[in-house]
C-alpha cells in the first residue's frame, strides 16, 4: 500500500513571551506514517496536543524540530522545508483541512466559498458551480442559504460549509479536527459517507474525532500522541 | 569694430556722437557668438530647448526680447528684415521693433516677405511660402509646451529627457472627452524630428502645417523665459493629435473683403459701432500682393486702402 | 525524496537590502523572494521601516546597501540600479504598479477619472482615442466605478472611489508586481471591506504579485500568502500568513497578533 504521509521526530513547544517566556511543551518526538485508505484517529487526553499536531501537519503551526513528507504529485516534498509558494500549492491540490473554526471571509456568499477550492485548480467556473451545489445538497445546506455568507449561519451550517470545501476536492491527505462536533445525526451520517468514500479512493486520512460513533466507524486504527517526555 | 564705424556714417540720428556708443546691432560681439553657439547646438537638437544668457534689451520683458536678440546675433549689413506682429507689418509693435534695428544696423527693411532674409514674427507665419536661405525667427513667451500642465521645471526637463509625453496626450484626450474634438485654436503643439514636442509659439494652428519641411530655417526665442530652440530645415514637423482625431486647421466661409483670398488666415474686423464686420488677410504683404496682381490685371479694389509703400515695396521710415 | 527545487524562477529578489538616514536606522538587511502571483504582506507599527522598504522597491529613495533584482518581462534577474533611467521609468509604468496610501498623491487630480486611468496607455505610445477611451471603460468595470463618472475630475470622488481609480489607474497596463502603501488606510470600515474584496478578486483574476504594506493584521491575513514582521527596520518573523498569526514565535509578533481586538 503507498504511503501518503510520513511525520518524523516532531518536537513542538509554545514559548509564551507575553507571559515572561513560560515554555508549554506540547509534542516531543512524534513519528507517524500514514498509508492510503487508513483513517488514523489521534487520540489522548485534552490538552496533550491532537490539535497542534494536526495544525502542524497543515504546516499552519511551526514545529520546532521534525519533519513532514507528503506525497506531492509524485515526488516527496518536506512541508516543513518547502518554499511558501509550494506549501500553498500543495494545500490547493493535495492535502485538505477541516478546522473546528470556519473563519468566514465576510460578503463573499456560501457557494463561492464551497466553489472555491474547485477554482483554485483551474477548473472552469459552470463545472465548479455544479459540483459545489451537489456537494451543498448532500450537507441539506438549503438551496436559498448558498447565496448568502456564511457569517449569517449557525454554527452547524458553518461547519457543513467547512467540511463541502474540504471534500470537494479529491485531496489525497484529508485533516479533520472535530469535523462533527456541531452536527446532529443526520449530518454526522453523510460526514461519514464523505469519509469512507475518501479513504475508499485512497486517501490518507487523519483526524480528532471526540464523537465516539463517528470515530468507530471511520478509523482504521488510532494513534496515541505520546505523552511529552520529561527530561 | 571698423564695421560699426562703417555703419554710423549712414545712419541718420538726431546726436552723431551719442551712437557711438552702441555695436552693430546693439548686442557686444561676445554674447551674438554665445547666442549663436546656442543656435547651432538649438539646430542640432531639433525642438530642444536650450538654456541662453538672456541679455537685457531696451524693451520691457514679454515683448520680443528672445526674438530680438536672435535677430541682432545673426543681422549683418547686406541683410534685408521684414517685421511682422499678427501677420501685420504695420502694428505699433512691428514698427518699434524695426525702428531699433534700423538705428542700430542701417540695414534695409522690408514688407515684402519674398525679399526678406530673416523675418521676425509674432503669432504668426507668412502666408508666402518661404524659400532657402531665409531665416524665420519667432517671439516666444512660453517655451514650454508642457508648462501649463506640469509646472514643475524638473518634471518637464525630465519628461523632455526620457520622451514621456503622456501628460501632452492627456490634454488632447481631455478636449476630445469635454468638446468633441481638439479644441487648442493656436500654440497648438509638434512632434519636432520625431523626438522633441515644442511649442510652435503662439502661432494660429491654420499655420502649423507650414512648419513641416519648410524650406527656411525656423528658430525660436524667448527672452524672458531664457531658452532657444530651432528646426533645421525640411525637418519634420508633426502636429499632435489621435489617429481617430486626426490634426484640422481652421477653415472660413468668407474670403477675403480685400483681395478676394480663401486661402489665408482671416481676421475679423468690426468697421462700424452697428456691429458690421469685415474679414480681411492677417497677413499685410500677402493681401497687398494679391491686390497688386489683381490691379495688374484690371480687378477693382474692393475698399481703397492706403499705404505707404516706396519702391519694390520697401518701408519708409 | 527530492526535496522542492524546479524551473521556477522568482519575480522579484532583495538582497541585504539597507537604507541609513545619517545615523539613523531605516531598514537594515531586508531579504526575500517574490514569486509570481504571490502576495506578500509586509506588517509592523510606525517606525518598523516598512514604509521605507516600500520606498526603496519603488525607487523613490536610493539603498544605502544591498540590492533588488526582478526578472524583466519574465526572463533573467535583472539588477534594478543597473537599469538606465527610461528603462527604470517604462518599467514603473508598465510591469510594475504603485498604489500609494493617499489615493490623491497617486493621481492626477486636475485632469479627469478617464484620463487618468488612460495616461499610461497614451504614455506608452497608443493614438488611438476610441481605443483608450474602451479600455478605460473596461478597467471602470472592473473596478466597479460607474462608467458614467468618467469624465468628472477626482476631487468629486469619495475615498473609496479615490483608491479605486488608483488601483485602475495601475492596472491598465497588466503590471505583473504592484506595490501597495496601507491601500485601505483612513477609509471607512466598509469601504475598506470592499476594496479588500476588489483585490482579493484582482489577485485571483490577473495573477498579479502584490507586496502590501499595513499595520492592519487583518488586511495581511484576508490579502496575503506570506507575511514579513518588521520591527525596528529588521525582519523579525516570516512565513505563511497563517503560520505567522497562528503559531507567532517572535516576542514581538506575538505581541502584535495578541494587540489585535476581535469583534
Amino acid at each position: 500500500m503507498d504511503i501518503k504521509l510520513r511525520v518524523e521526530e516532531i518536537q513542538k513547544a509554545f514559548v509564551l513571551h507575553l507571559q515572561g517566556g513560560m515554555v508549554l511543551p506540547v509534542l516531543s518526538g512524534v513519528n507517524l506514517i500514514v498509508h492510503a485508505g487508513e483513517c488514523v484517529a489521534l487520540s489522548g487526553p485534552s490538552g496533550i496536543g491532537k490539535s497542534t499536531l494536526l495544525r502542524i501537519l497543515y504546516a499552519n503551526y511551526k514545529p520546532d524540530r521534525g519533519n513532514v513528507w507528503v506525497e506531492h504529485r509524485g515526488e516527496w516534498v518536506n512541508l516543513l522545508q518547502a518554499k511558501p509558494y509550494r506549501i500553498l500549492e500543495i494545500r490547493r491540490s493535495t492535502i485538505g483541512y477541516v478546522s473546528q473554526f470556519l473563519r468566514v471571509i465576510p460578503r463573499v456568499p456560501a457557494i463561492e466559498i464551497v466553489m472555491e477550492p474547485l477554482r483554485n485548480l483551474g477548473y472552469p467556473p459552470q463545472e465548479c458551480r455544479l459540483q459545489a451545489e451537489a456537494m451543498l445538497r448532500r450537507l441539506n445546506i438549503p438551496e436559498r442559504l448558498w447565496t448568502i455568507s456564511p457569517t449569517l449561519f449557525s454554527g452547524g451550517e458553518q461547519q457543513r460549509i467547512n467540511i463541502s470545501r474540504s471534500f470537494i476536492c479529491p485531496f489525497s491527505i484529508l485533516l479533520l479536527d472535530e469535523p462533527t462536533a456541531a452536527l446532529d445525526d443526520q449530518n454526522r451520517k453523510i460526514v461519514i459517507e464523505l469519509i469512507q468514500e475518501a479513504k475508499t479512493r485512497g486517501a490518507a486520512v487523519v483526524g480528532v474525532f471526540h464523537d465516539r460513533e463517528v470515530k468507530e466507524a471511520v478509523s482504521t486504527r488510532t494513534f496515541d500522541i505520546p505523552k511529552e517526555k520529561i527530561s | 569694430m571698423k564695421r560699426s564705424m562703417q555703419i554710423l556714417n549712414n545712419v541718420e540720428g538726431p546726436n552723431k556722437s551719442r551712437l557711438f556708443e552702441y555695436n552693430f546691432a546693439y548686442l557686444d560681439e561676445g554674447t551674438k557668438r554665445m547666442i549663436r553657439r546656442v543656435i547651432l547646438k538649438a539646430i542640432a537638437t531639433p525642438g530642444h530647448q536650450v538654456p541662453f544668457g538672456s541679455r537685457e534689451m531696451p524693451l520691457p520683458l514679454g515683448w520680443g526680447t528672445g526674438g530680438i536678440q536672435i535677430t541682432a546675433s545673426l543681422i549683418g549689413p547686406e541683410d534685408v528684415l521684414k517685421v511682422i506682429d499678427q501677420g501685420s507689418d504695420d502694428t505699433t509693435n512691428a514698427i518699434s521693433i524695426k525702428k531699433f534695428f534700423k538705428k542700430v544696423t542701417g540695414v534695409r527693411i522690408t514688407e515684402r516677405t519674398s525679399m526678406a532674409t530673416l523675418i521676425q514674427t509674432r503669432h504668426r507665419i507668412p502666408e508666402t511660402p518661404l524659400r532657402e536661405g531665409q531665416i524665420i525667427i519667432y517671439q516666444v513667451p512660453i517655451p514650454e509646451p508642457l508648462r501649463f500642465l506640469e509646472p514643475r521645471e524638473t518634471e518637464t526637463r525630465k519628461m523632455h529627457a526620457l520622451a514621456d509625453y503622456g501628460l501632452m496626450y492627456i490634454k488632447l484626450y481631455e478636449d476630445i472627452s469635454i468638446h468633441g474634438r481638439i479644441a487648442t485654436a493656436f500654440m497648438y503643439p509638434v512632434l519636432v524630428h520625431y523626438r522633441y514636442i515644442a511649442s510652435p509659439s503662439p502661432i494660429p494652428r491654420f499655420d502649423n502645417p507650414k512648419m513641416d519641411h519648410m524650406p527656411a530655417l525656423q528658430l525660436f526665442g524667448a527672452g524672458r523665459e531664457k531658452r532657444i530652440y530651432a528646426i533645421p530645415p525640411y525637418t519634420s514637423v508633426k502636429s499632435l493629435d489621435f489617429e481617430d482625431y486626426p490634426f484640422e486647421v481652421e477653415t472660413w466661409d468668407q474670403k477675403c473683403a480685400l483681395c478676394g483670398s480663401k486661402e489665408s488666415y482671416l481676421d475679423e474686423v468690426i468697421i462700424d459701432d452697428q456691429g458690421g464686420r469685415l474679414f480681411i488677410c492677417s497677413d499685410t504683404d500677402y493681401c497687398q500682393q494679391r491686390r497688386w496682381a489683381g490691379q495688374k490685371e484690371g480687378l477693382p479694389n474692393q475698399i481703397s486702402v492706403t499705404t505707404r509703400a516706396g519702391e519694390k515695396g520697401d518701408q519708409v521710415l | 525524496m527530492n526535496q522542492n527545487t524546479d524551473g521556477r524562477r522568482p519575480l522579484l529578489k532583495a538582497m541585504g537590502l539597507t537604507k541609513y538616514f545619517g545615523d539613523r536606522v531605516g531598514c537594515r538587511n531586508i531579504t526575500f523572494d517574490l514569486w509570481p502571483g504571490e502576495v506578500l504582506g509586509i506588517v509592523g507599527e510606525s517606525g518598523s521601516g516598512k514604509t521605507t522598504l516600500l520606498n526603496l522597491l519603488s525607487g523613490q529613495l536610493v539603498e544605502t546597501k544591498g540590492t533588488v533584482k526582478y526578472s524583466l518581462a519574465g526572463k533573467d534577474l535583472v539588477d534594478l540600479n543597473q537599469l538606465p533611467a527610461p528603462q527604470k521609468r517604462y518599467l514603473m509604468r508598465t510591469e510594475w504598479g504603485l498604489v500609494r496610501q493617499n489615493p490623491k498623491e497617486g493621481l492626477r487630480m486636475q485632469v479627469s477619472a478617464g484620463a487618468n486611468v488612460g495616461e499610461r496607455l497614451m504614455a506608452l505610445g497608443i493614438r488611438h482615442y476610441g481605443t483608450i477611451r474602451s479600455e478605460v471603460v473596461k478597467w471602470f468595470e472592473r473596478v466597479e466605478i460607474d462608467v458614467a463618472r468618467i469624465d468628472d475630475l477626482p476631487e468629486t470622488f469619495s475615498g473609496g472611489m479615490l483608491q479605486r481609480l488608483q488601483i485602475a489607474r495601475n492596472l491598465v497596463t497588466q503590471p505583473r508586481l504592484v506595490l501597495m502603501d496601507e491601500p485601505t488606510g483612513g477609509l471607512d470600515v466598509s469601504i475598506q471591506a470592499s476594496l479588500l474584496d476588489l483585490l482579493r478578486r484582482l489577485v485571483s483574476e490577473l495573477n498579479l504579485s502584490l507586496i502590501i504594506v499595513t499595520h492592519d493584521l487583518a488586511v495581511a491575513r484576508l490579502l496575503a500568502h506570506r507575511l514579513l514582521v518588521m520591527r525596528q527596520g529588521e525582519v523579525v518573523e516570516s512565513g505563511l500568513t497563517d503560520q505567522v498569526l497562528d503559531d507567532p514565535h517572535h516576542p514581538y509578533t506575538q505581541l502584535l497578533v495578541s494587540s489585535v481586538l476581535h469583534s
